[in-house]
């Protein structure tokens, strides 16, 4: 069935994904890497090999046999770290920089936001919020967050 | 090393000492730890991961158990990291045993673990503890190698992020202390100025009661009086003129100082930050901070906070008069008082913020200038300016609409005043009627309230507008501090080591250096000799022009250090250290002013005789001379224009007037043709002489002269040698040399061939 693909993947023992081609080519520690993380993170996922060359380019995840795509799924959830805001509890200061203790959708973290230029806006309601170690943040729709949130993250826009 | 780590027990986070305590068992001590903040689903959690002399062992809060490993055969501890998140593996030899996430923020530690780690399992399996060389100190907390003249570790003391205080505009007062006499003159001129004006209005009261109310019930005017009290207002208006007039060019005259000041102070400031900040800011945005925003504070203390001033004094000194006069009508007079401050101080916040905003959105517009004007050529040749138009249009839309939310409160506040002042006189006549019915008072005390309470709401209006002006001061002056708070990421040394003489050896040990959470290079040793031509190799990102910003201290080294004739370069004086190294630039930068000018930007006292000489090295001299003003000739933004090989050319020959040791070469020749590049050739032939040279060249034949290439993939070094070993050894140079061999022979021919090739998939298709 993965013959109109031109290649197999699975992930071996160390947790890395092995990605053979159709000529026998074994590679490892292959990464999925997404084109458009953010405007459109389910097209357009390309197989790097370790050096950063391309090995295979996937148009749309649907398109993938199912264990394929549960495969790139799992390393992609495994790679990607882009938590999601959805109260601000705290900033210490409206003088940057300062700290935020925010929770998202992975747990309550604080992080330190150097200043308003490392907010960065993605449409008219989405927001990325980049920390001092380069973590981004994202806030998905700041109208629909709650109303003390709201009020203080108004201050840095 | 075994003091510092048993030291290191202690400092194991408090959170974790107790569970870990009844875990270790006799004899076995904590050598390395390191906290981890995220889970194995990358979800915020806390674990730690520990090294002892037995065992590796980690706990997350969620597990409950520890888990632990001993050091046995195969066991491999890595880290790699990926968009600002680490990533710790344990493996054997068959499968992954365990991995750890955590969020990047102490590099040191997570090395330092590694290390740790690989040093017990050395010494459980060969039974020998390999004796560390570490004859430096090392910082307490992360580890990193300190060298002797350091007292207090870098790369801790840049991780403090404490916000400044809220009291912002208090901070001006370090710019208005040199002028803290003149301030009191003008203080006291102020206090004298107001005063006298309020003499007229007191005037009116003995004028109404003593000659016109005498006058209506039938005696004569007594002119006596009359001349008396009328030269009395006339003396108190010239009075106030003259000490209103003192006190205004006092305090402007020290407000414009304390404005240059600021300025100054700011500029010289920002100028001296390291390179990595210029690289996240926006030339428009900083440039409205330093020119606009001092200006506008400026104007704040000039104008509104000395009329402000003026204000408190006038309504303080109205106050005593009005009780002194008639306690009770001054009550219900200084009533409305606390609800105009209440409402002063309920609009505050909101207007506050909206300022910044403002301030913000305005910093926008500038920034879509500053990007489409310098870019105009690529906007035109795109036929984008209509795009261009709406983005700009955009950016004054979002600015119309934000003034728009603000003016709304604005708007509502100067109105409310103005309703409160005339409620506020209606109260007085109302209360003054009712007690001169009563004759409690005269009518002329009545007269004298409302001629005192008619400045006095007046004021208190104009106060209002405080409010604004003081939120904007204190959203300039905000942002202003923020440049001024900001400490250089290259930082000087506290205790800096002098030094005359460079010989020229650089030493790299260890060097890594990571921007944001890209891991740029790292691992870099490497030792040049003085006098010795190195050229950097590599694809772009490779991580060459990283190393030359590392080694001229543009930027720090994150781990490792740069040692200059055997110092660590983190201990020089900047400008010192810099004054030692000439940096020729792919792209030279030529300031306005003249070419002899330019050539001696680097050592701005040097002789006429001594810029023709750096000119003639540079090959620069003739093609000077054939300028219509020679070395007189106005060049940069606004001036002469001169091809990019020339400018090139004089850009070496202003580094070498400077005749420094270490010579660094970045792209120096891409910029241009073949031909003319053979000419800065010449001209660089002349200046690396003898100079310790570290050359940057994409074209690979231009490095042929290097004593050794240096060979970097991926911000690690691959190869080192000179241009025949390399070719040799058929490794990375020769695959890098060979496709470039190849590049150039499609570029000559690559005209013809493109067309037939799209017609050719066009026809697939």
């Amino acid at each position: 069935m993965n013959s109109t693909l031109g290649y197999q993947l699975s992930r071996n023992s160390y947790g890395r994904l092995v990605f053979t081609n159709q000529s026998g080519l074994v590679q490892e520690g292959v990464v999925p890497v997404r084109s458009f993380p953010i405007t459109e993170p389910d097209q357009g996922i390309a197989l790097i090999d370790p050096n950063g060359h391309e090995l295979a380019w996937i148009d749309r995840l649907t398109d993938l046999p199912e264990d394929y795509r549960v495969l790139i799924e799992s390393e992609l959830a495994n790679r990607e770290f882009m938590p999601e805001i959805k109260r601000i509890l705290k900033i210490s200061s409206f003088i940057t920089p300062n700290t935020w203790r925010v929770e998202t959708d992975r747990g309550n973290a604080t992080f330190i936001f150097k200043g308003e230029e490392n907010i960065r806006r993605l449409t008219l309601s989405a927001l990325m919020i980049t920390d001092s170690h380069g973590i981004h943040f994202l806030i998905r729709d700041r109208l629909s967050l709650d109303r003390h949130s709201r009020k203080l993250l108004d201050h840095f826009l | 090393m075994q003091q510092i780590l048993h030291s290191s027990l202690n400092n194991v986070p408090s959170a974790w000492i107790n569970d870990l305590s009844t875990q270790l068992t006799d004899e076995e001590h904590v050598l390395a730890w390191l906290e981890t903040d995220l889970n194995a689903h990358l979800h915020f959690s806390e674990g730690i991961i520990v090294v002892t002399n037995k065992r590796l062992m980690a706990k997350m809060t969620d597990d409950g158990v520890w888990q632990e490993w001993g050091y046995q055969q195969g066991l491999l501890l890595t880290q790699r990291d990926y968009a600002g998140v680490g990533c710790l593996e344990l493996l054997d030899s068959n499968a992954r045993l365990a991995y750890w996430r955590y969020r990047l923020g102490n590099d040191m530690a997570v090395s330092r673990l590694i290390e740790c780690f690989i040093h017990q399992l050395d010494y459980h399996l060969t039974g020998k503890l390999s004796e560390p060389d570490h004859t430096q100190t090392q910082c307490p907390i992360c580890a990193t190698l300190l060298s002797a003249e350091q007292e207090e570790c870098p790369v801790c003391e840049k991780q403090v992020h404490t916000p400044p205080s809220t009291w912002t505009l208090l901070r001006l007062w370090r710019f208005a202390k040199p002028y803290k006499g003149r301030l009191l003159i003008g203080f006291i001129l102020t206090l004298c100025s107001t005063a006298a004006t309020l003499v007229p209005p007191y005037l009116t009261m003995p004028l109404m009661d003593d000659v016109l109310i005498p006058y209506q019930n039938g005696q004569p005017i007594n002119t006596d009086l009359v001349e008396l009290y009328l030269s009395g207002l006339l003396g108190a208006a010239i009075l106030a003129w003259v000490l209103g007039w003192a006190r205004t060019y006092m305090l402007a005259l020290v407000s414009e100082r304390i404005g240059a000041d600021l300025r100054t102070t700011t500029y010289e400031h920002l100028i001296n930050l390291s390179q990595e900040y210029f690289g996240g800011k926006r030339t428009g945005d900083l440039m409205a901070r330093i020119g606009s925003e001092t200006d506008r504070i400026n104007l704040f203390i000039s104008l509104h906070l000395l009329d402000f001033a003026t204000d408190v004094i006038m309504i303080c000194m109205t106050a005593i008069i009005l009780t002194s006069i008639n306690p009770w009508l001054a009550l219900v007079t200084l009533l409305p008082l606390p609800i105009i401050a209440w409402l002063i101080h309920l609009v505050r916040d909101r207007l506050r913020i909206g300022f910044e905003k403002v301030d913000r959105i305005w910093a926008e517009v500038n920034n879509v200038l500053a990007d489409t004007i310098p870019g105009i050529r690529v906007v035109k040749a795109f036929a984008q300016e209509k795009r261009e138009a709406a983005r700009f249009h955009a950016a004054n839309q979002r600015n119309l609409q934000i003034n728009d939310r603000v003016n709304r409160i604005w708007s509502l506040f100067t109105p409310t005043v103005t309703l409160l002042t005339e409620i506020g006189l209606l109260v007085v006549w109302v209360f003054g009627i009712w007690q001169i019915s009563k004759d409690e008072i005269s009518v002329g005390v009545l007269t004298a309230f409302l001629a005192y309470i008619g400045r006095f709401y007046i004021r208190l209006d104009s106060m209002s507008r405080i409010v604004s002006v003081t939120q904007k001061a204190a959203a300039g002056t905000k942002r202003i501090f923020d440049i001024l708070d900001h400490v250089s990421s290259v930082p000087e040394s506290t205790n800096p080591v002098h030094i005359t003489t460079v010989q020229g050896q650089i030493e790299l040990r260890n060097v890594g250096f990571r921007y944001g959470t890209r891991s740029i290079t790292r691992d870099i040793n490497l030792t040049i000799k003085p006098g010795e031509m190195i050229g950097l190799v590599g694809h772009s990102g490779s991580g060459k022009s990283t190393l030359v910003n590392l080694i001229c201290r543009f930027y720090d080294v994150t781990e490792g250090t740069i040692l200059i004739d055997g110092h660590d370069i983190r201990s020089l004086t900047i400008a010192e250290y810099r004054k030692h190294i000439g940096l020729v630039l792919q792209e030279p930068f030529l300031f306005y002013g003249t070419i002899a000018e330019n050539i001696a930007y680097g050592k701005p006292d040097a002789t006429h005789s001594e810029i023709v000489s750096a000119a003639r090295a540079a090959h620069a001299h003739e093609f000077i001379l054939r300028l219509p003003h020679g070395y007189d000739s106005l060049v940069g933004e606004r001036g002469q224009a001169l091809s990019g090989g020339e400018r090139q050319r004089i850009s070496i020959a202003r580094a070498l007037l400077i005749n420094p040791r270490i010579l660094i070469l970045d792209e120096a020749t891409s910029s241009v043709d073949t031909t003319t590049e053979k000419d800065i050739q010449k001209a660089l032939d002349n200046l690396v002489r003898g100079r310790t040279t570290i050359a940057i060249a994409h074209r690979l034949s231009t490095l042929r002269e290097a004593n050794r290439l240096i060979v970097l993939d991926r911000g690690r070094i691959v190869e080192i040698g000179n241009h025949a070993e390399l070719m040799e050894r058929e490794g990375y140079y020769y695959r890098l040399y060979q496709a470039q061999a190849r590049n150039v022979d499609t570029e000559d021919r690559a005209f013809v061939p493109p067309v037939v090739e799209h017609s050719v998939t066009g026809e697939h298709k």
